[in-house]
């Protein structure tokens, strides 16, 4: 049996949680420290796996389902997402509309879980998380549709296959505006800085971290996990966009490989040197976001 | 080509960035970019039949819009006493995707008009139309009369930007009577706001319109 088409998804479950690593040692850099090990996010996982979980009684079987849910529909994701010359695991016309449905039942189940706790906090979490995304969905659907238009195809494998190279030469503007774009997107449905703070506890700032706060043991491994694969998938659409392709197959997947870990780089860089924008504030970031892949949509039509 | 899609993509991303901002300054110094990116236009545009005309008009262009109206808007706002926050009658998330959609718009009715073949690139008559949109929307959309000029330069733009890439053999004189008739706008609305300011302790147009005789 060949076992190609199961390599973009081995090396999306076994390499995402590298990435909070990545970016942690590069915060760590900027501020002169020296920073967690770069496998620190295994061990978590690990320690976290070994132990029980505590449940509220206030909680039915909904707070239970919503991590296993979330991580099955982040998994579902991971193997639609093509890397370097390696198609999918699955591809068909129109995949990168479910890509775009599968991170929303992921983030409904979280938000689902977060709210049958019936703590306010969680509430207000949950608000906020479902108020931030209703407004980086579109941006995310707009981005994509735009990229099928300049690839003249529907599905992600051949989409991210094709683009670049020729099309940077005749319309690289658009695929600028739709990088920025997409990295905006990234930053917000990662909660990472500018639009979320993963590192603060305080409930002024919380979006995401709030949601999972209930959450312990096994169940939050899964989340963590599902956070890991969420990332990889954002980072390799966008370095699928970005990275010429030599045509060889082994450099291609390595540059992919460390094209991703370059979007982690540049996400702690990021964080690093910018402050969390006020809650105000990111929506109009979100919806500049949804302007710029409108307009890398309609410059690509014309 | 490439270069001039790149100037039109800029013009594109200042208009967003004017409809979405909320700082006076921040505005002023973005139409001063705006305005400095469209004087490289006729010279990039044309770049095949390059005379003296074009040059002129691109130093021209650049000096008034890049230099001369923002010292003036900086200067009026500093003698009118504004403060740095634009107070919008719609909202700065709304406007960008009123932007958003009025780029659509714009495309659209580019598929619709007769536009020459040798122009310089496809995106230009939209993106005129566009600016031209967004010029309007800044003045009916914001309370303040400096806003208001921004919009107007804005719109202004637009014009120029069709003008310069359709119109290649467009005679010197008008172009340099257009960009005198904005200077001398631009000039007598710098005035205007010193003076409403100095009548009314404030140049919020919204209050303006109550008066009555």
């Amino acid at each position: 049996m060949n076992a190609t088409p199961f390599i973009p998804l081995l090396l999306a479950l076994g390499l995402s949680p590298l990435l909070f690593g990545v970016i942690n040692r590069t915060k760590a850099f900027f501020a002169g420290r020296r920073g967690p090990p770069l496998l620190q996010t295994y061990f978590d996982l690990w320690k976290l796996l070994q132990k029980g979980a505590v449940y509220s009684r206030t909680t039915t079987w909904l707070f239970r389902a919503g991590p296993i849910l979330g991580l099955a529909a982040a998994l579902t994701a991971a193997m639609l997402m093509p890397l370097g010359h390696f198609p999918a695991l699955i591809a068909f016309p129109g995949d990168f509309l479910l890509l775009a449905g599968l991170l929303g039942v992921m983030r409904f189940f979280t938000v689902v879980a977060a709210l049958d706790t019936g703590s306010s906090f969680e509430g207000m979490g949950a608000s906020r998380e479902v108020f931030f995304s209703a407004l980086a969905e579109p941006a995310l659907l707009v981005a994509l549709v735009a990229l099928a238009r300049q690839a003249d195809n529907l599905s992600l494998s051949t989409m991210l296959g094709v683009v670049s190279g020729a099309h940077w030469q005749h319309s690289g503007p658009v695929l600028v505006l739709l990088v920025i774009a997409l990295m905006i997107v990234l930053l917000a449905e990662n909660a990472r800085i500018p639009v979320d703070d993963p590192n603060t506890h305080l409930e002024l700032t919380m979006i995401h971290e709030v949601m999972v706060l209930d959450h312990g043991g096994p169940d939050l491994a899964f989340i963590l996990y599902g956070a890991g694969l969420k990332l990889w998938l954002f980072a390799a659409l966008i370095v699928g966009m970005v990275l010429p392709k030599t045509g060889n197959v082994w450099p291609d997947l390595g540059l992919a490989l460390g094209g991703i870990l370059v979007v982690a780089v540049m996400v702690g860089v990021i964080e690093s040197i910018m402050a969390r924008l006020r809650l105000v504030i990111v929506p109009q970031l979100l919806v500049g976001a949804g302007a710029l892949a409108a307009v890398a949509f309609l410059l690509g039509l014309a | 080509m490439l270069t001039t899609n790149l100037i039109l993509v800029l013009v594109l991303l200042t208009n967003l960035k004017l409809l979405g901002s909320s700082r006076l300054g921040a505005s002023i110094r973005v139409v001063a970019a705006q305005g400095m990116v469209l004087g490289l236009l006729p010279i990039l545009a044309h770049w095949h039949e390059l005379s003296l005309h074009f040059a002129l008009l691109a130093v021209g262009t650049i000096a008034i819009k890049g230099v001369v109206f923002p010292w003036f808007l900086f200067r009026a706002i500093r003698e009118a006493d504004i403060g740095r926050e634009i107070e919008p009658y719609v909202g700065y998330a709304a406007s960008l995707a009123t932007g958003a959609v009025a780029l659509g718009v714009s495309f659209w009715v580019c598929t619709k008009l007769p536009i020459p073949e040798n122009i310089a690139s496809p995106w230009l008559a939209p993106v005129s139309f566009f600016s031209i949109f967004a010029g309007l929307f800044l003045i009916v959309s914001r309370k303040r009369a400096v806003n208001q000029v921004l919009g107007f330069l804005v719109l202004e733009n637009g014009i120029y930007t069709f003008g310069v890439g359709v119109a290649a053999r467009t005679p010197f004189l008008v172009e340099v009577g257009v960009l005198l008739d904005v200077f001398v706008a631009v000039f007598v609305m710098g005035i205007t706001i010193f003076h409403i300011n100095r009548e009314f302790d404030h140049i919020n147009t919204a209050r303006l319109s109550v008066l009555k005789d």
